[in-house]
């Protein structure tokens, strides 16, 4: 860190990264009280741990290899370069960079930004299938979307040297896709193979609605989410940076904030689009669902997500109306899944993450064409084609046939379902029955000694 | 003697890189960190089988009544 300017660059930015990961942490917390909420008593308590647990297994896998396949992995694609191990290699889980080092500050705070991320993508998993899946089998589901499969998509998606960005011209600015395609399309894998709770099907088919225990828990629950996406914008950007720095295209003297592509844009665009999406998914979604509470709230979410593929350049009335755009089909999509194909996704999740950034990367070819993707010459500019493309790769390639493909294997194993005598006393059964035998154990003792006095 | 390489702080920042303990060992504490994540896997995995196991030899049809309406 020569200099004063540099050094404050430098710790400006680990400071702006950290913010950012304490904000987004606010994420697992809003998933872990929406899962909560929506699932019922009987099952509160492994629900809980189920998306717990997903911080630590992701966290240390993210560390073991994570964090190397983004920085290795933006060619590996066949025709486009292969593996690339030496830039892989700060990022070895061996590497001094990965540690306590007075000549790196900043590798700590970015691997943990992107390692918020990867808990987000398994947290979306994690809420549509409860109250039937083996805990163990999510872990496993999680650890592979959270550290490898969603990581991919991001070394050839949202990397300045991506080959997607670089041949296909994909934009994804705020990861419509790389994180939301592709964690919906893995659920759907998942929930195809896993099934539907008990009960969720009449015998002629019809779908029964399956009320939340604790609707007031959603709701905080959605709002924290809602918070910590915010967090999650800021971080998707890099915050300053000369173009000296960028060494590319962009001529002049001006410092900006850029995408994670390094092509320019501010802090205060985003957060004009952040709440224009947010605003016009939130007014789709209460039209569409007729007043729904549960179906309004997550039509914000929705609303952003399909918004924020473009929300580095779109003018904020432009992301109001991509939000409402989305969410109306987003909202139509799910209701006829859920019919034909007997899917039962607890929370909603295929919807509001998967549909959602489909058609946001869809609607950003259209609405960006011909926008540069990149500082750098030779990139493919963005267009419809390169972002229908984009988001066939993360919904199906690297979402959809990951999930159907790991979950055939546990099936084939018998380790993905719970027993149907355990889902229908519920996973809690033993904890609740030892929770009331306590309970009746110290009332009892207590009405003892009142009697005594 | 230092485990972290220092015994003094009494040093130019700028030529200082990495600071913690037992430098050199990274690839052996790599091991031993992923021996304890599979081991964990393997270890919450039985746990949790013979759980529910046990859940399906004591299954009741009434609690379960009780515990579904409960909601």
């Amino acid at each position: 860190m020569d200099g004063n300017l540099n050094a404050l660059t430098t710790i400006f930015t680990e400071f702006y990264y950290w913010v950012t990961v304490v904000f987004m942490f606010l994420i697992h917390v809003g998933f872990c009280m929406y899962e909560v909420g929506a699932s019922r008593r009987r099952n509160h308590l492994h629900t809980l741990i189920k998306n717990i647990m997903i911080i630590p297994l992701v966290t240390v896998t993210f560390f073991f290899f994570g964090w190397w396949i983004y920085w290795t992995f933006p060619s590996a694609f066949p025709g486009m370069g292969g593996i690339d191990f030496a830039a892989g290699t700060p990022y070895t889980p061996w590497s001094e960079n990965m540690g306590t080092n007075l000549e790196d500050r900043l590798t700590g705070v970015f691997w943990a930004a992107f390692l918020l991320f990867s808990w987000t993508a398994a947290s979306i998993v994690s809420g549509s299938v409860i109250e039937r899946i083996r805990s163990s089998a999510l872990w496993l589901h999680a650890v592979m979307i959270g550290s490898v499969w969603w990581i991919i998509d991001a070394a050839w998606g949202w990397h300045w040297d991506g080959w997607m960005v670089k041949v296909l011209g994909y934009h994804d600015a705020y990861a419509s896709g790389v994180i939301h395609a592709i964690a919906g399309g893995y659920a759907l894998g998942l929930l195809l193979v896993l099934g539907p709770r008990i009960g969720k099907f009449a015998a002629d088919g019809t779908p029964r609605d399956i009320p939340p225990h604790n609707p007031w828990l959603l709701t905080i629950g959605i709002f924290l989410i809602y918070t910590g996406f915010w967090g999650f914008y800021a971080a998707c950007n890099v915050p300053i940076i000369s173009p000296e720095v960028i060494d590319g295209q962009i001529t002049g003297t001006t410092w900006t904030a850029t995408n994670i592509y390094l092509a320019p844009t501010t802090l205060s665009a985003i957060t004009f689009n952040f709440l224009m999406s947010l605003s016009g998914g939130l007014m789709a979604a209460y039209i569409v669902s007729k007043g729904d509470p549960f179906w309004t709230f997550s039509g914000g979410l929705a609303g952003i997500i399909t918004a924020s593929a473009g929300n580095d350049l779109y003018h904020p009335i432009q992301a109001m109306l991509v939000a409402a755009i989305g969410v109306v089909i987003v909202y139509r999509l799910h209701f006829w899944v859920e019919r034909k194909f007997k899917i039962d996704d607890a929370v909603g999740a295929v919807a509001v993450h998967g549909y959602s950034g489909v058609v946001g990367l869809i609607i950003a070819g259209f609405v960006l064409w011909g926008a540069p993707s990149s500082p750098y010459e030779g990139y493919a500019a963005v267009n419809p084609l390169g972002q229908l493309i984009g988001a066939v790769i993360m919904f199906g390639l690297l979402g959809f046939l990951p999930g159907w493909g790991l979950a055939k294997i546990q099936q084939a194993a018998g380790v993905l379902r719970i027993p149907r005598e355990v889902e229908l006393q519920g996973l809690d059964f033993s904890e609740n029955r030892a929770f009331e035998a306590a309970q009746s154990d110290v009332i009892n003792a207590e009405k003892a000694a009142v009697a005594e006095k | 003697m230092s485990t972290i390489g220092y015994e003094s702080w009494a040093v130019d920042l700028g030529t200082v890189g990495a600071v913690y303990p037992f430098q050199g060992w990274e690839l052996v504490m790599t091991v031993l960190g992923v021996l304890f994540w599979l081991g964990w896997h393997r270890m919450q995995f039985l746990a949790e089988s013979k759980e529910l196991e046990d859940a399906v030899n004591s299954y009741k049809g009434p609690e379960a009544t009780q515990a579904i309406e409960r909601y």
